[in-house]
This record gives structure tokens, C-alpha cells and sequence, in this order.
């Protein structure tokens, strides 16, 4: 079928550390790419530019971490190290700039790793992303600080910036979360078994990588196709999966979720593409309106405090919503937020009798053994209980 | 290896005092669980103590307690119990150690009782940490929390628009504060406060140039420690100022008889990463061992950093204390502004060597932190040790493993001062 060797392009482009695909966009367009670490990277803003915005999310499993674990240590994420070693190796050469902002001590620490090894051949900018939305002055400083990044993305470019680009590039990603969250009810909460889990996941993945207007297109066509196949669902459960937001599991993992008996219903993989529930809505200022979102209509994560709602609540509410019958923690190792929110989580899911698991992951996992295991145990435990 | 004795290190007077303020705080807090004299929570780094105390608010530091925790060697059954309850092995000590005995009850561990929160103030100054210690905290004891987002210092300085966030922030604090107590902000009184810590902030820094003395008169990791409870906890209030006098008297007359924190003072080191708490006797035993005294820590300015210039100023209350809280501390400073500071440590105080104890559950001082080991080590020819163990787990501390680090290290380190001395002898680096 067309779509599975399509699939199997976005594969290898998607995984390659040598960014063919990168390479040759900006061939053809004459403009430079600038990479950005998940997960609330306001990519509107480096698109605005007239930069091609390329979501670093480490190496996975394709590049020999030789040099970036003596820099890092013990007890950090692999995907810390990985982007390090992605630097320390010139993989990142092709690019002109990388975008981090405040997610957690370990991204923030290794923004100034960059900038001591990489900067300024490889423009190194920082967004402090508040944390603190019980207040309007954090709306205020947010859109400050989005002018001043807008500033330095222009200058990066090598042009003016305007902010009717600005506008423009709103309206494309919306137009792309709408596609992204269509692809969710259609394809995941509505009809799980009609596209398998890492197939999914890698159509979503392809929107890192293409400029957003393609990978619309292509979203949407396959929806279209696959609405069409009338296939019934098997006997699996329902989970929802937490706590990939920022390091994204291996896709045999998520392939042995789903040959373990569970349909993903909904996750937070890929969290940046599809951040704002809702369509970003602007009045006379795009920067405010993009401050705004994050502060208020952005999904939910480990890394972004809420003042207002607590994070538990909005799991046990993704949960229902999706009708899920259960909870699959899917964590990177040594991801603090994500640890630390584990045990809130976990007692909420338990307040209510909600199943969860705990499943750890780390980039260079080559056994997923244990994993099935305890997954098929899981879900037995819940099929039959 | 080389035999030596055991070295007497320095304890004074300075510590003796340190411990009566501390105790009587303890007291304090313990007092107003009955009274209901209220009390916030707040965190060290970057602190805005003087505001509290200014509402005459007791302020509470999670993070001492852990240390205290630590220090007295009770950390572990609190470690262990917040396992039980879920947190993962490698997540930060502090918080595990400050959950662990809150759940298992505070009288068992601190031997006082800790009053409940009026307000969880959560200064979020440069540790993602904070955020959620402070969330769980908040739903532990059901208090109300009340984030206070400090911009990360991702340039040079402070922007305009930084310091005005916080400064509107801190507005809202005093909010809180006037109806947590009752009373409206008396801004003369909070003035009179910063013109008190800025004394304060005065002999903190002629203490700490005290160290630049050959032999350094007191140790500037584990001594600066000590001294960083009264300015933290005290800061803005006379006993502050008197604990300083004290200190700083104290240095001058060593410091004036030749007195040495060890003695002989052979290596004199520039010490970063917070210190192991629960062997903080043996580690600081390890180095006076090798006649090694650490004359300068950048742990010590995780709450403040004075030495560089910056003091409150009571001309302009609120300005300067966002303007502490975002870029007069370490905390909320960059890793490259952290090189900047330590190379200015081995040159201002004659360092021979840098020791990089790095604490595998803080990732705030320890991700990243073999990067600047190869700074200092290859771009800097800064002879370089990098040691690893915990500030509040016992069971990151392998002594036999740190001891033959430490030993290697300063071996090599006496050579190589030896064969600067007498070229004609053969040479081994330091690692
Ligand atoms: S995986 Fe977790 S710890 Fe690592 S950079 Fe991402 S958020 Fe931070
Ligand atoms: S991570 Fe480090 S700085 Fe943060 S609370 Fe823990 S010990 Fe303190």
C-alpha cells in the first residue's frame, strides 16, 4: 500500500542522523533550518522567520554515544546525551540555530552546554516559559520574551521580521493541530485498530521534520483513505499513555504495547505538534495571542506548571474522555518532571480504580522482553478480571 | 601513598554561635505550631526572606531541614519511606528525604515540630525541582501555593521586563501576606529590613575575603556552609549582622596569627557542587588530610551572590530584591556564568585545583557538569577533580572508592608542585 511505503521513507528520514531531508529543503528553498528541543517550542515564531523549524528529539538508536556521556554523567536522560553527541559529532552543522526553552534542569543545562561547544556557528537561544499563569503579568513577560527570540530568529535569517508573517504562520499550524487532533479522534480514540500504533506515531513524527503545510496534506488524505476500511476492532484494552512528552520511546516499544493487547487511545508523544487544544485565536498581537495559548490552552505536561488546574485532574479527564480503561506510564529513565508527577498521578488513577503501569525506556533499549511481559500481564489482568 | 596524620580542622566560636541561632529557630518554629504564629515555606536559592520577615512571617526552608536531615545521619528510613510511596530512586534527595518525613511525622526526625504553612511560597529560581517539591508539598498539607516564576538568566543581565514580572509578582505576594496576617505592609519597616541585610551582605563578603589569606583562616566549602544558615534564615535581622561580627572578628585574629582552617595549608582549592551531606565530616577529613582547604564554593552563593557587587537596596525595595532573585545567585545563573565565576574564584584566591563534587540527584548543579571538567581541565589547565556521590542518600557514598580519588588526586598534585619546584625531577599530571 501506497501509505506504508510512504511510512517507510518518513522512517529513515525521520531517524537519520545525517538530516538528508533537511539537507535538501534547503537546497531547493535557499533558507536555513533551525532545530529546536521539545516541548512547547513556539515554532510559529522560527517559521515566521522564514526558518525551517527541524524538532530535535535526540538520536534514538542510530548514533554511538561516544563522546556526550563523559560531558552528561550519570542519571541523565538519554536524550540529553544523544542531541549532545549529535553536536559533538557535527550532525548539527546543516543548521543555523537551535531553539531550547525552560522544560527541566537537564534541557536547560545542556542549552549552555550548546552554547559553550557550539555557539555562535550554531546560534544557541533560550526561552524561560513561565510557570507562573495565575498571573497576567506571566502574559506580559511571555510575549516580551517571544519579540525578543523573534528578533534574533530575523536577524538569523537574515531579514526583517513582520508580524503579519507572524499571522500567517499562526494560521498554518492551526490548521495543522486541526489536522493532528482530527487524526487523534479519527484514527486513535474512535478507531484504533484501522493504523498500528508506531505507523501512527511515525505520520505524526513526519510533521517535525516537513514544513507544515505538506504535512497537512498528507494527514489529511490519509484520514480520508483509512475512514474508508470498514475492519472491526479486536479484543484489546484501552490506555491511555503518560509521560513521553519530551525523550520519545523506542517504536518497537510501541509496537509491543500493541502486541502486548493494548489500542493507544491517546498519549502525549509528540506533545509539541499538537499543543494547543483548541485554535490559537489572536487579537491585534500574534505574539500575545501566542502567549496566551501557551499559558492557558496548552496541553498539559510534566514540564509546564499549572496554577490553576492540577495536572492529575487533567490526566483522570484525558482518561475518561478517551474512554480508556487504563494508564501505561511510559517514561524515559532518569526524566525527573516525569517521575516526580508519576506519584500524584498514581494516586489519583488510584483515588478513582483507574489500572496503570509502569513501563521505562531508554533510547539505546535493545530488549523489549520484560516489557511484553508485563504488559500482557497487565492487560490479562484486565481482560479477565 | 604517602602517610600523614590526622589533621585538626578549624571550629570556632563562629560555629558555636551558628548553632544557637539555628537551635533557637528550630525553637521558633516549634513554638508556633502551638501559637499559630504564621509560617512560609519558601526556598533558599535567591530568597526573598527580608519581604517575610518584614510581615514578621516565620520562615520555613525545606531544604535545611533535609540537610539537617542529612547531616545527622536520618535521611535514609525518610529516603526509604518515599520510595514506598512512589518516587523513583534517582529523584532528587531533598525532596524525597523532606516527603519521606513529613509522611512519616517531623517529631521522629527533627526532634521539633515544624509549624503548617500559611503559604507555600515557591521561589522557582533556576531549579524545575522546586516547582514540584513544592506541588507535592502543597497537596500533602492541603496549604495554598504560590508560584513565583523567576526568568531564567539566559542573557548577560537582567531585562526590564524580567525584573518588572517578578516585581508584579512580588506585589501579589505582599497580597497574600497582608491577608495571611492581617496587617498591611509597612514599607519602612521592609526598608529598614534591606538597609539590615545589606549590612549583613557587607561582612559576608569581608568574610569571605578572609580566604585569599595564606593559610586561609577557615574553609570556604564547609565553614561557608555553616555560615549560610544565619544568612538565610536571619537576613535583614540584627542577629544576622552580630552573627557576622562575630565571624568576622574571629577570622582576623587567625587570619593575624596565621591560623590555617588546616594546617599546613598545602593545596588550596575552589570546591563546586553541593557537599555530601551525610558524610560531611569525612569528606572535609578526606581533604584536611591532604592539607587541601577549600578557599572559595560557589554552593555557598546558591542563595546570593554579593562578592561580585549587588546589595538590596532599600532605596528601592521590590527592584532589588527581583533583581536578587534573578541574577545575584547561582542558582538561577547559567552553567557558562558558573565558569565565569569559578575562573574568577582560582584567580582571586590563588587556587591550585578545582574539586567537582557532583551530586547524582541534583541535576541543576550535576547535568552537565563533565562538560566543565574538560573546560577547566583541557581549555584551562586547571588540574580537575570529579568526584560523584549524593548530598542526602548515604548509599551514593562508596568511602573507599572517594578516599582512593582524593588520594591519587592530591598525590599527583604534590608531584607535580614538586617537580614545579625541582625540574629535574620526573613528572605524573593530575587527572
Ligand atoms: S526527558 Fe525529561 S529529563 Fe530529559 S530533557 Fe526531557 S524533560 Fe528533561
Ligand atoms: S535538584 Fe538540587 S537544587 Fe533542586 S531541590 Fe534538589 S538539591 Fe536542591
Amino acid at each position: 500500500m501506497a501509505l506504508q511505503a510512504l511510512i517507510e521513507t518518513w522512517k529513515d528520514a525521520i531517524y537519520d542522523p545525517a538530516f538528508e531531508m533537511v539537507e535538501q529543503w534547503k537546497e531547493k528553498t535557499g533558507r536555513k533550518a533551525v532545530g529546536y528541543f521539545p516541548v512547547y517550542s513556539p515554532v510559529e515564531i522560527l517559521h515566521a522567520a522564514g526558518l525551517l523549524p527541524v524538532a530535535i528529539f535526540g538520536a534514538g538508536n542510530r548514533l554511538e554515544i561516544t563522546n556526550a556521556d563523559s560531558r552528561f554523567g550519570s542519571f541523565i536522560c538519554s536524550i540529553a546525551k544523544s542531541t549532545m553527541e549529535l553536536g559533538l559529532q557535527h550532525r548539527l552543522d546543516l543548521f543555523s540555530g537551535m531553539l531550547f526553552h525552560s522544560i527541566c534542569d537537564t534541557a536547560r543545562n545542556l542549552a549552555f552546554l550548546f552554547k559553550r561547544n557550539f555557539h555562535p556557528q550554531l546560534f544557541v537561544e533560550y526561552i524561560h516559559l513561565p510557570q507562573n499563569n495565575s498571573t497576567d503579568a506571566a502574559v506580559d513577560y511571555l510575549t516580551s520574551e517571544y519579540k525578543r527570540v523573534a528578533k534574533n530568529m530575523a536577524d538569523l535569517a537574515g531579514r526583517e521580521f513582520r508580524t503579519e508573517n507572524l499571522e500567517k504562520s499562526i494560521l498554518l499550524y492551526n490548521n495543522n493541530r486541526r489536522c493532528m487532533r482530527r487524526l487523534y479522534y479519527a484514527l486513535r480514540s474512535d478507531a484504533p485498530h484501522l493504523l498500528s500504533t508506531s505507523d501512527f506515531y511515525l505520520l505524526g513524527r513526519a510533521g517535525c521534520i516537513l514544513p507544515p503545510e505538506e504535512h497537512s496534506l498528507i494527514v489529511s488524505n490519509v484520514i480520508e483513505e483509512l475512514s474508508k476500511n470498514q475492519s472491526k476492532t479486536r479484543d484489546r484494552i484501552r490506555v491511555v499513555l503518560e509521560g513521553s512528552f519530551c525523550e520519545q520511546p523506542p517504536l518497537e516499544l510501541l509496537a509491543v504495547l500493541e502486541d502486548a493487547g493494548c489500542y493507544v487511545v491517546n498519549d502525549d508523544l509528540l506533545l509539541g505538534l499538537r499543543w494547543f487544544e483548541q485554535d490559537l485565536e489572536f487579537n491585534h498581537d500574534p505574539f500575545r495571542s501566542l502567549a496566551r495559548s501557551y499559558l492557558h490552552d496548552s496541553c498539559y505536561s510534566s514540564v509546564r506548571h499549572d496554577c490553576l488546574t492540577s495536572r492529575s485532574d487533567m490526566l483522570l479527564e484525558k482518561v475518561r474522555k478517551s474512554r480508556a480503561d487504563a494508564v501505561i506510564f511510559c517514561i524515559a529513565k532518569f526524566c525527573e518532571p516525569a517521575y516526580f508527577d508519576y506519584v500524584l498521578f498514581k494516586n489519583k488513577l488510584d483515588e478513582n480504580n483507574i489500572p496503570h503501569l509502569l513501563v521505562e525506556f531508554e533510547e539505546k533499549m535493545r530488549t523489549f522482553e520484560k516489557a511484553r511481559t508485563e504488559v500482557e500481564t497487565f492487560v490479562e489482568s484486565i481482560l479477565f478480571d | 601513598m604517602q602517610q600523614q596524620n590526622e589533621r585538626q580542622t578549624y571550629q570556632g566560636l563562629m560555629h558555636r554561635v551558628q548553632k544557637k541561632l539555628m537551635v533557637r529557630w528550630y525553637n521558633e518554629l516549634d513554638a508556633a505550631t502551638e501559637t499559630g504564629h504564621p509560617a512560609v515555606y519558601l526556598m533558599v536559592s535567591g530568597n526573598c526572606v527580608e519581604l517575610l520577615r518584614a510581615f514578621d512571617v516565620l520562615p520555613v526552608y525545606p531544604e535545611i531541614n533535609a540537610l539537617q536531615l542529612a547531616i545527622r545521619n536520618k535521611s535514609l528510613p525518610a529516603l526509604l519511606k518515599s520510595e514506598e510511596l512512589g518516587y523513583a530512586t534517582d529523584n532528587c534527595g531533598y525532596v524525597k528525604a523532606d516527603i519521606g518525613a513529613n509522611s512519616l511525622g517531623d517529631k521522629a526526625t527533627l526532634g521539633t515540630r515544624l509549624p503548617k504553612p500559611a503559604l507555600i511560597l515557591c521561589n522557582y529560581v533556576g531549579c524545575n525541582t522546586y516547582v514540584k517539591w513544592f506541588e507535592h508539598l502543597a497537596a500533602l498539607t492541603g496549604a495554598p501555593l504560590y508560584v513565583l516564576d523567576i526568568p531564567f538568566m539566559r542573557q548577560e543581565t537582567a531585562s526590564p521586563e524580567d525584573v518588572q514580572y517578578v516585581v508584579r509578582q512580588l506585589e501579589e505576594i505582599i497580597k497574600l501576606l497582608e491577608k495571611i496576617t492581617g496587617k498591611k505592609l509597612d514599607i519602612e519597616n521592609l526598608k529598614e529590613h534591606l538597609k539590615r541585610a545589606r549590612t549583613a551582605e557587607d561582612l559576608w563578603c569581608e568574610v569571605r575575603n578572609f580566604s585569599k589569606h595564606r593559610p586561609a583562616p577557615y574553609d570556604a566549602y564547609f565553614d561557608n556552609t555553616t555560615m549560610m544558615g544565619p544568612l538565610y534564615v536571619y537576613r535583614g535581622m540584627q542577629e544576622c549582622i552580630d552573627f557576622f561580627e562575630v565571624a568576622k572578628k574571629e577570622f582576623q585574629e587567625r587570619a593575624r596569627q596565621g591560623l590555617g582552617a588546616v594546617s599546613p595549608e598545602k593545596f588550596r582549592i575552589v570546591v563546586e557542587g553541593p557537599p555530601p551531606y551525610p558524610y560531611f565530616r569525612k569528606f572535609r577529613d578526606m581533604l584536611a588530610h591532604w592539607g587541601a582547604c577549600a578557599v572559595a564554593s560557589t554552593y555557598s552563593t546558591v542563595g546570593g551572590i554579593w562578592e561580585f557587587g549587588f546589595r538590596h537596596d532599600s532605596n528601592n525595595p521590590l527592584y532589588s530584591i527581583a533583581e536578587h532573585m534573578i541574577s545575584q545567585n547561582l542558582a538561577n545563573r547559567s552553567f557558562l556564568q558558573r565558569y565565569e565565576q569559578i575562573d574568577r574564584y582560582i584567580e582571586e584566591y590563588s587556587a591550585d585545583a578545582l574539586l567537582i563534587h557532583s551530586v547524582k540527584s541534583c541535576r541543576l548543579f550535576s547535568a552537565g557538569q563533565g562538560d566543565m571538567r574538560e573546560y577547566f581541565f583541557r581549555q584551562r589547565e586547571v588540574p580537575t577533580l570529579f568526584v560523584e556521590s549524593d548530598l542526602e542518600d548515604p548509599r551514593y557514598f562508596s568511602a573507599a572508592q572517594m578516599q582512593n580519588r582524593i588520594d591519587a588526586f592530591f598525590e599527583s598534585l604534590e608531584h607535580q608542585k614538586l617537580y614545579k619546584s625541582h625540574p629535574t625531577l620526573s613528572s605524573g599530571g593530575p587527572r
